[in-house]
């Protein structure tokens, strides 16, 4: 099985380089390429689940000098649902761009986002880390440019000197913990850590650097343009995985490495920081009149639920209550993925048939489009954290975990930030319902309407109806 | 020899506040692209002097690859950074 991480990176590597040789079979060998990782994938998350955490060395260099690669359950699921996002978004891209030259950019860099994404999860030491996060960084703000008009272009730039500033105060902190730790290895560093000036200032670096790349209110600024002009399955990606893994980073290093020198008093203020993006983040998505802006304002809020869960990890002892509140964030995380990469492919083909992605006048939209209105609902579903929706066992935790460490404030953010996320969708499907007659045909563009059903699907019923192994899964550690 | 390696480490805890200075409060395109590549230099100049065993055993050579690799990315990311922003101009100037 430990074959399968070989697989995870070099599998979507070859076929960059093969679509960047061969532009004209490129949709092709990155289909196919695409299911191949997806089975790599599939091979790990059962090989964590049957045999536990895995661990490879390249070419046999042990860690500290060579390149290791691991998975526990935690990667092994974002691996998986990288996956599936991404074979998805890789088959409605196929359709989207529908010039060669277009392909020709488009593919390569789409392969080589994939590729470092899969290397970020399997990364065990902070430098490969550090590599991989550049390399996310770079192929995302490319791929984010291709829209090509002024907006994308002014946007991916920022987005570039964004990230490029995590990057210098991430590499900062790797620095400091080297000189105090003499180790980058994760492993090794968490039980040789200890609390000090040293681990804190090496922390605060990394984590306000990470914070930057998974745009954590305040520092969010650049998110909404970067995600609202780019290509319909650039921004798929960019919202569902690429800030998902800077903020796997921060959970790592938070829960698991540091996890003996965060104090509480930190946890609080990540927990603070994360209401506000939850109440700003929903209001604005509230207030905005472009679909994709909505949809980008959506995914600030949704990251902010993730750092509420901070606060109460911290205050609970460790112990079954523990875990079914680290479970229930990742769930969230999980279940945000497919819901926010279903709902932007859907205002991907909203946006081709009508020629606008205006909420006001997207009357008539579920006569005409009636499979990709329903993608929207079922995205709603889970973005609101309704029942049988992943995210609502997610909230369910949250809400436990409050009540539990009797940290009240979080549930009346949680609530108020749920009633927003209902008013945002609502609003939307209100004019999608809006009477406009149009002939009927439930599934207009087959290829491009089926990946962003199936991805809502996942994130409002199966996560949700089927989630319980996620659970499990995330008690085999490294 | 240690007052020799913190003098430098410090100096490059100071050209990294600066840059960072510069990337946040410089307006200009450019500035900030330049600013960004000064904190860049200041952090590697941190790593550098982390290398530093004493006058007896060689440098540490894992610090210095994490230099050499940084400094790779930094390039790439600056060609990346100015491609764009010569395409912003142009669009501009064709308006």
């Amino acid at each position: 099985m430990t074959d399968a991480m070989i697989w995870l990176v070099a599998l979507p590597l070859a076929a960059a380089l093969a679509t960047l040789l061969l532009p004209r079979s490129a949709t092709a060998v990155a289909i196919g390429s695409g299911l191949a990782t997806t089975v790599a994938a599939g091979l790990l998350l059962f090989g964590v689940a049957t045999q536990g955490a895995l661990h490879y060395e390249i070419g046999g260099w042990s860690a500290g000098l060579g390149i290791a690669l691991r998975a526990d359950g935690l990667s092994a699921l974002l691996l998986m649902m990288t996956a599936l996002v991404a074979l998805a978004a890789s088959v409605y891209a196929s359709a989207y761009f529908s010039a060669v030259s277009e392909r020709a950019r488009f593919w390569p860099l789409w392969l080589l986002l994939w590729t470092s994404l899969n290397a970020l999860l399997l990364s065990g030491d902070l430098f490969n880390l550090y590599v991989t996060l550049e390399l996310l960084g770079l192929s995302a703000v490319a791929l984010a440019s291709l829209g090509g008009k002024h907006a994308a272009v002014a946007a991916a730039l920022r987005y570039l000197l964004v990230g490029l500033l995590g990057s210098m105060l991430f590499l900062a902190g790797v620095g400091l913990i080297y000189a105090g730790y003499g180790t980058l290895d994760l492993a090794t560093l968490a039980s040789v850590v200890e609390p000090g000036p040293v681990a804190w200032t090496a922390l605060a670096l990394m984590t306000t650097g990470l914070l930057l790349k998974t745009a954590l209110f305040p520092l969010h600024f650049w998110l909404p343009p970067t995600h609202a002009s780019a290509p319909a399955p650039v921004s798929a990606v960019l919202s569902a995985l690429v800030v998902k893994a800077a903020f796997y980073l921060v959970l790592r290093l938070w829960l698991d490495v540091f996890a003996d020198v965060v104090t509480p008093a930190a946890a609080n203020l990540l927990g603070l920081l994360g209401a506000g993006a939850v109440l700003w983040g929903s209001w604005r998505a509230l207030r905005v009149e472009r679909l994709k802006l909505l949809a980008a304002w959506s995914t600030v809020a949704q990251l902010g639920y993730l750092f509420l869960f901070f606060p109460l990890l911290l205050a609970m002892p460790p112990g079954p209550a523990r875990d079914l509140a680290a479970g229930g964030l990742v769930m969230l995380a999980l279940t945000h993925g497919f819901a926010k990469a279903g709902l932007f492919l859907a205002i991907g083909i909203i946006q081709q048939r009508c020629g606008h992605d205006m909420i006001r006048e997207l009357d008539g939209t579920a006569q005409r489009l009636p499979a990709t209105t329903f993608a929207i609902a079922l995205a709603g579903v889970a973005l609101i954290g309704l029942p049988p929706s992943g995210a609502f066992l997610g909230k369910w935790q949250l809400l436990a975990g409050a009540v539990a460490t009797g940290q009240w404030v979080w549930l009346v953010v949680t609530a108020t930030g749920s009633l927003l996320a209902a008013a945002y969708i609502f609003r939307v499907l209100g004019h999608a319902f809006g009477h406009r007659p149009y002939p009927n045909q439930p599934v207009t563009v087959a290829r491009e309407e089926w990946p962003a059903l199936l991805l809502a699907a996942m994130a409002a019923l199966v996560l949700g109806l089927a989630g319980a192994p996620v659970w499990g899964l995330l008690e085999i550690g490294t | 020899m240690l007052t020799a390696q913190w003098m430098y480490g410090l100096a490059g805890c100071v050209i990294m506040a600066l840059g960072l200075r510069g990337a946040l409060l410089h307006a200009s395109l450019l500035q900030r692209i330049v600013a960004i590549n000064v904190m860049g230099a200041g952090v590697f100049m941190l790593l550098v002097a982390v290398a530093y065993r004493g006058p007896v055993l060689p440098p540490d050579p894992l610090p210095h690859a994490l230099v050499l690799t940084g400094i790779v990315v930094a390039v790439s990311a600056t060609a990346l950074a100015l491609a764009l922003a010569r395409r912003l101009h142009a669009e501009q100037e064709d308006d």
